[in-house]
């Protein structure tokens, strides 16, 4: 009965093109937006930032980033962990290096870097469509996890091969290493979070966002009514890398701290991503967050349930996960190869002529 | 002849004798994909599976033994008794036809006609399904499956090449055997496909689904068969791989190898698969022997594979073997 658009009239254009044309979403963005900021810091504290609030805004971060390549410009990538290892010591270098500088800027930076890579690796899909290209990603998943790994230049040739975040603040608050309050890392994500997603949503309704879904609706008709496969792909593996970039900084500098190369950022964690926009739905910013929340809060719920309420041994619950989540993937794909956003969508179609749907 | 010449040649050897076991993954994909479009990602959980199901069967372990425990509070872990292994490979090919059945009853059977990019990403479900199932059927702790397979040196070779050139070749005795059994596999799946009724109906479904379902084939049946084959062909590599190194998790990473292995050779040729197999293998030794190691800190092994076959893919974007990519609008 509230969800209409009834009586809500467009008197402008910015109006009739807003990201939430219907009054009813547009209130309940702002209050998502409202309990995110000004209520949550407040009651937080350190295990529900570090075990649900903190891995789901950064792997949001990864999964938008991730959504514009595969979702929005069809290009699979099975990279992500590569990309988010690029983005993790692109920022261990500059923290190291240039001390006195905000970490906003670090993590900005790093997300830079990631691009340039993605750029690099980006190339080959010039002429590698599909499967193939598929794999080619797999090229710079493994050899960037290598390259971590071998040159010591990268991890400041410390003696166990990890990298460890050194204290870091930015406006006097302390966002790195083990004395950081829970709020302040969690205001912290949450801004990149948010500004990801503004950010990722007005690319793709753009230009900039149309070209990259004509590439993946049918590279070759794309090409031949004008867009030019070349920028719209190199901006896509860009863009994308660079939140892919973002998420890896953060994820390193202010979720986990010490992070050993091979462990944090192996194909496992490419798959994560990719199961995330799967379930959450290809093609959708709601479905990044939708997806991201599932993926983070299935496990922890797994625990609560199996090892903490019924007392079962942990690598049960492990392997119990796995079954699940691959479960759930092929369910999701056969009942809905959408993904929760059209699901979402769906219920909100029902809701709009709800209580009287004829 | 100088030493490097005789190393360079030794690792050849061994790089070759590595390439068969990628081909041997690299096999069940092709299958799968020529006769249904779908990129079997699973492949590889597949081989751990059915190595594993070996393992258990044969130690006459409970499946499922640690769940039950945790439930029930019980304390079973083995019936025993021990399978002889050529009685257990059976029941393990019994349990991949089954296995088979129920991938297409319960998830190809309704996503016919889905992009290939859903089909895929299907599989990867179904590759974390099936890890999670056979963890939990027979715990996760590394195995080593004895089937009766001869290891170590092969004194034979070693001897010659030291009378002939001074120095003693090391080949494993496992590897000769495995390449000989993926050559009689191979021998045997083609003559399998050129010479009976199901193998004909097989290569006519992978030539055309529509037409083939138009003469009385049965696209099903198709199906299960060539999943079945797969199964097989996972349990010959999982078990050449189990003996090798253990049944444990990273058998199913390395059958991602079989991957850039598939992009040399083309998806849908199996002569390909076993070229790009080859190749991949001998190509990673060599690159890890003579570049890797000196220059580059080692552990190339890692990585190689895949940037031969990117690079490759600049210049040949269909695979050594693979069928010419048109595109129409």
């Amino acid at each position: 009965m509230l969800y209409r658009e009834a009586g809500d009239f467009s008197t402008t254009y910015p109006q009739d093109s807003q990201t939430f044309p219907i009054r009813f979403d547009r209130y309940r963005y702002y209050a998502v937006l409202f309990i995110a900021i000004c209520v949550i810091p407040f009651v937080i504290n350190d295990y529900w930032v570090n075990s649900i609030f903190m891995p789901f805004l950064i792997y949001s971060i990864a999964a938008i980033g991730l959504n514009i390549l595969v979702g929005y410009c069809g290009q699979v990538s099975l990279g992500t962990g590569g990309f988010m290892a690029v983005g993790a010591y692109a920022c261990y270098k500059l923290m190291t290096s240039f001390p006195e500088v905000s970490m906003f800027i670090h993590v900005i930076l790093a997300g830079g870097i990631t691009a340039a890579v993605g750029v690099l690796f980006g190339l080959p899909s010039l002429r590698i469509k599909g499967f193939y290209l598929a794999v080619a990603t797999l090229a710079a998943q493994f050899f960037l996890v290598w390259m971590f790994n071998k040159v010591s230049w990268f991890y400041n040739y410390s003696a166990s091969g990890q990298i460890n975040a050194p204290e870091r603040d930015t406006f006097g608050i302390l966002i790195t290493g083990p004395n950081t309050e829970a709020w302040a890392t969690y205001l912290f994500c949450l801004i990149f979070t948010i500004a990801s997603a503004v950010i990722a949503r007005n690319l793709t309704r753009g230009a900039m966002g149309r070209q990259w879904m004509a590439i993946r609706d049918m590279d070759i008709a794309a090409e031949i009514i004008g867009v030019n496969p070349l920028k719209a792909k190199l901006t896509a593996f860009a863009v994308s890398s660079f939140f892919v970039g973002v998420s890896g900084a953060l994820f390193f500098a202010v979720y986990l701290g010490a992070v050993e190369v091979g462990e944090v950022f192996g194909i496992t964690k490419s798959f994560l991503v990719l199961f995330m926009i799967i379930i959450g739905g290809l093609g959708s910013i709601f479905g990044c967050f939708a997806g991201a929340a599932f993926l983070v809060l299935l496990p922890v719920a797994l625990k609560v349930v199996g090892a903490d309420m019924l007392g079962w041994p942990t690598d049960i619950v492990a392997h119990l996960n796995l079954v699940i989540v691959g479960g759930l993937i092929v369910i999701f794909l056969i009942a809905e190869p959408h993904g929760l956003a059209q699901l979402w969508r769906v219920t909100k179609e029902k809701l709009r002529l709800w209580p009287f749907p004829h | 002849m100088p030493e490097q010449l005789l190393w360079s040649a030794e690792v050849f050897l061994n790089g070759l004798m590595a390439g068969v076991l990628y081909a041997l993954v690299a096999l069940g994909f092709v299958l799968i994909y020529k006769a249904s479009g779908i990129f079997n990602f699973a492949q590889g959980v597949m081989a751990l599976f059915a190595a594993m199901t070996l393992y258990g069967i044969m130690n006459g372990l409970v499946p499922f033994a640690h769940l039950i425990n945790a439930v029930f509070g019980t304390e079973i872990h083995y019936f025993g008794w021990n399978v002889p292994a050529l009685a257990a490979i059976l029941l393990t090919v019994g349990v991949m036809i089954g296995f088979s059945y129920l991938v297409q009853r319960f998830i190809f059977r309704y996503l016919v006609g889905q992009e290939p990019i859903i089909l895929f990403m299907a599989t990867i479900g179904l590759a974390y399904f099936l890890e999670g199932v056979g963890d939990l059927m027979w715990g996760s702790d590394i195995k080593t499956l004895e089937v009766g397979l001869p290891q170590g040196i092969n004194e034979t070779i070693d001897q010659v090449t030291f009378d002939a050139f001074g120095y003693g070749f090391f080949i494993d005795n496992l590897d000769i055997v495995a390449s000989c059994v993926a050559a009689v596999l191979v021998m045997a799946l083609v003559i399998f496909a050129q010479y009976t009724k199901q193998g004909r109906a097989m290569r006519a479904v992978a030539d055309d689904h529509q037409a083939a379902l138009s003469v009385g084939v049965s696209l099903n049946f198709i199906w299960i068969l060539v999943w079945s084959l797969a199964g097989f062909v996972a349990l010959v590599a999982g078990i050449m791989w189990g003996a090798k190194s253990g049944v444990q998790f990273s058998l199913s990473l390395i059958a991602l190898k079989a991957l850039p292995v598939l992009m040399l050779g083309g998806f849908t040729s199996i002569p390909g698969a076993i070229v790009g197999g080859l190749i991949i293998g001998v190509g990673e030794k060599l690159f890890e022997f003579l570049i890797g190691q000196p220059y580059l800190g080692g552990a190339t092994e890692n990585w190689f594979a895949y940037m031969l076959a990117l690079i490759f893919l600049l210049f040949r974007p269909q695979g050594l073997f693979g069928e010419k990519i048109i595109e129409r609008v």
